[in-house]
């Protein structure tokens, strides 16, 4: 049996056509095991799109592959290809530290470095070789804690450290350490689930935002929170080996309100994940 | 307490299934775990009161010699150790003949003298001191008397001409000076320092090595990998090897192998005096093969601690590998590998074995003034006092043993300092 996906996206709904990201035939094995199958997911330019599906699918494991974290796991491995600006960065030639400058990405907890508000968002300019005077520094400092709605809660204590902010200060922290490097597109690995409901209607404000500017690919649990931020989901499942694969794939309202697959409507209606 | 409130236990009908409460039992068993824990910890304690009061107990208390002159009276009571060197000239002037006092500054002449030096003298030619018998503190209690008594028992003939005199062995004087073949004028400078030339070298071969080691095993080596694997289970297994074994390869590799090295031979830097490698750059590195696996050890222990969303942080913002270690892994892994460092640091210190193995030296005078240097260390010369036959030695190690024991609590005391300070950034 094969799984090709239903793509039910066509040119008007992307817009001027244009791909952030595209994953073609995807293959990413840990050793021998097969965790994503064979998926090819166009990611559309300046939307947010969704991966959502029930626990071991492989959609984290799917997001990783977008800036190769996942080559961090000495037994990953991954074929196909992933494009990014006409160039498949899984090509021998493409440096991963380079992805990662360009596809930043926002983790599960939120993980500031234990440093200060104002280290915590100049040390990724820093490693990727950002030259300025302090006021560059500055200037970048209150930009990106600007555009991550954060300034006006820490701007009276950019010195004290990252980790003395609430749950969801540090989540917006950590999203605006990230568009500090200006990247292309942003990850975004389950951002809300160790938050509670107000920080998480926050941290969805501040995506709908970041939207017209960055990519946003987010994992999600939640499939309220897919259906209220995303305009683009797609669903992974997984076949009787455990392998992860993508169901279905469409706009977030036609997902959600007419799906094409079976599996998709039981996940979508809490029958089954 | 209320405990028909409580269901009594029930026993679902067909199930099988009986809870039987039995709390008493419970806590009575948990009272006596929790007794059997206050046990091994007053047992612990005992044991450490009697290790440091038996020491203290062994480091005073009353001394029983014979002299040509008794020094007391040279002085009119005061410790001869507490005299100028003018004052000990003055004595050796009043107290000597001319020819002899003549012969005594012949090698070289009076203002080179220091004051050790002077009173070496004093009590060589003057004094003539013999030590009879030395006493605990807890013998002195006694009083002079019953001494004296026990004294002539043991020696008839000197005995009761014998003076007394209440001492503390461990006197500034006894940590300044060097050492000496006259129990009275034995110091332990030269152990003093040539143990801290021996730990600095150890620690410059072993923190760099161990923490390089650590980081390359935890950040880089693919740990599922056999010969990584091995690697690890050599270094558990290495931290393990009794340190003799260290003393034997530290003998066969540093002392004879690279002797030339060790020595400062092909440096033009040697001491004569050094038969092969028996340097303190040979026992700093011999220690330093002991303590590295303990270094790779726990520093791996401290690397491994760092949460890995910092690290994945670090990646996800474009940084290397090597900028997210430097910046992320290593300053939140310092405080773990700073205690790690400690531990280390304490083991090396009260080494003895592998150090008489690769030829700490029986008896020097001169301190140790570079790596190249033959040398003692604090626990070689304790155990060579012990070793000798008169008990005024043991006096003298026991003055040692609380040197050594302030020095340790020293070393330790700064480097928790210096975790609790690097800690405190975070």
């Amino acid at each position: 049996m094969t799984h090709a996906p239903i793509t039910t996206i066509n040119d008007k709904q992307v817009g001027d056509g244009l791909y952030a990201v595209e994953a073609r035939n995807l293959n990413i094995y840990y050793g021998n095991f097969l965790a994503v199958k064979n998926v090819s997911l166009p990611v559309v330019k300046k939307k947010i799109s969704a991966i959502i599906g029930p626990s071991g699918c492989g959609k984290s494991t799917m997001l990783r592959a977008f800036n190769r974290m996942n080559d961090l796991v000495h037994t990953a491995h991954a074929t196909g290809e992933v494009f990014f600006h006409g160039k498949n960065i899984y090509d021998r030639d493409v440096d991963p530290v380079e992805v990662r400058r360009h596809v930043g990405m926002v983790f599960q907890k939120p993980n500031p470095f234990p440093k200060s508000i104002f280290d915590n968002i100049v040390w990724g300019a820093k490693v990727n070789g950002f030259k300025g005077s302090k006021a560059d520094f500055e200037q970048l400092v209150e930009t990106s804690l600007r555009d991550a709605a954060l300034w006006d809660e820490v701007k009276d204590k950019l010195h004290q450290s990252g980790l003395s902010l609430s749950g969801g200060q540090q989540q917006r922290l950590c999203i605006a350490r990230t568009i500090a490097i200006r990247p292309d597109i942003i990850l975004m690995d389950e951002p809300c689930s160790a938050l509670d409901p107000i920080a998480t209607l926050r941290i969805e404000e501040l995506m709908r935002d970041l939207s017209e500017n960055y990519t946003i690919i987010i994992v999600t649990h939640n499939m309220q929170q897919a259906a209220r931020v995303s305009d683009f989901t797609a669903f992974f499942t997984m076949d009787e080996d455990r392998a992860g694969y993508l169901m279905e794939y469409g706009v977030t309202n036609q997902i959600f309100t007419n799906p094409r697959e079976k599996t998709t409507e039981d996940y979508i209606t809490g029958r089954f994940g | 307490m209320g405990n028909q409130d409580f269901p009594q236990d029930i026993q679902e009908p067909g199930t099988g299934m009986q809870f039987i409460t039995n709390l008493p039992l419970r806590h009575r068993i948990g009272k006596i775990w929790v007794l059997f824990f206050q046990l091994a910890m007053v047992i612990g304690i005992a044991a450490l009161a009697a290790l440091i009061l038996n020491i203290v107990n062994d480091s005073t208390g009353y001394m029983a010699y014979t002299a040509k002159i008794d020094p007391l009276d040279l002085t009119g009571g005061r410790p001869l150790e507490s005299l100028t060197s003018e004052e000990l000239n003055q004595i050796l002037v009043e107290n000597t003949t001319i020819n002899r006092y003549k012969t005594i500054f012949k090698e070289k002449p009076l203002e080179e003298w220091s004051q050790p030096e002077l009173l070496e003298a004093v009590v060589r030619d003057v004094v003539k001191l013999t030590v009879l018998k030395t006493w605990s503190f807890t013998e002195s209690l006694k009083g002079i008397a019953r001494l004296r008594q026990e004294l002539i028992e043991l020696k008839p003939k000197e005995g009761p001409d014998a003076s007394f005199l209440y001492k503390t062995w461990i006197t500034s004087r006894f940590l300044s000076s060097p050492q000496n073949s006259d129990p009275l004028l034995a110091g332990l400078k030269t152990a003093i320092l040539g143990s801290l030339w021996i730990i600095g070298i150890t620690l410059l071969f072993a923190i760099p090595i161990g923490i390089g080691a650590a980081i390359y095993l935890e950040e880089f080596a693919n740990q599922e990998l056999w010969i990584n694997k091995l690697i690890q289970t050599n270094i558990n297994n290495l931290a393990a090897v009794p340190s003799i074994i260290y003393g034997m390869l530290g003998l066969t590799i540093f002392v004879r192998w690279l002797g030339p090295i060790t020595s400062g031979s092909v440096f033009g830097v040697g001491d004569p005096n050094v038969v092969n490698g028996r340097t303190i750059f040979s026992g700093g590195l011999t220690l330093g093969l002991l303590v590295l696996p303990i270094v790779i050890i726990n520093s791996q222990e401290a690397i491994r601690a760092v949460p890995s969303s910092l690290r994945q942080a670090g990646y996800g913002l474009g940084a290397t590998k090597l900028q997210t270690i430097w910046a992320h892994v290593l300053p939140n892994a310092i405080p773990g590998i700073l205690t790690g460092t400690i531990l280390a640091l304490s083991r090396a210190f009260g080494e003895t074995a592998p150090l008489i193995v690769v030829g700490v030296s029986t008896f020097i005078t001169v301190d140790p003034s570079n790596v190249f240097s033959q040398f003692t260390s604090l626990p070689a010369q304790i155990y060579q006092w012990t070793a000798k036959p008169q008990d005024v030695w043991r006096n003298l190690a026991a003055a040692a043993i609380i040197a050594l024991m302030v020095l340790l609590l020293a070393l330790n005391a700064l480097a928790i300092f210096l975790r609790n300070k690097y800690s405190k950034e975070y």
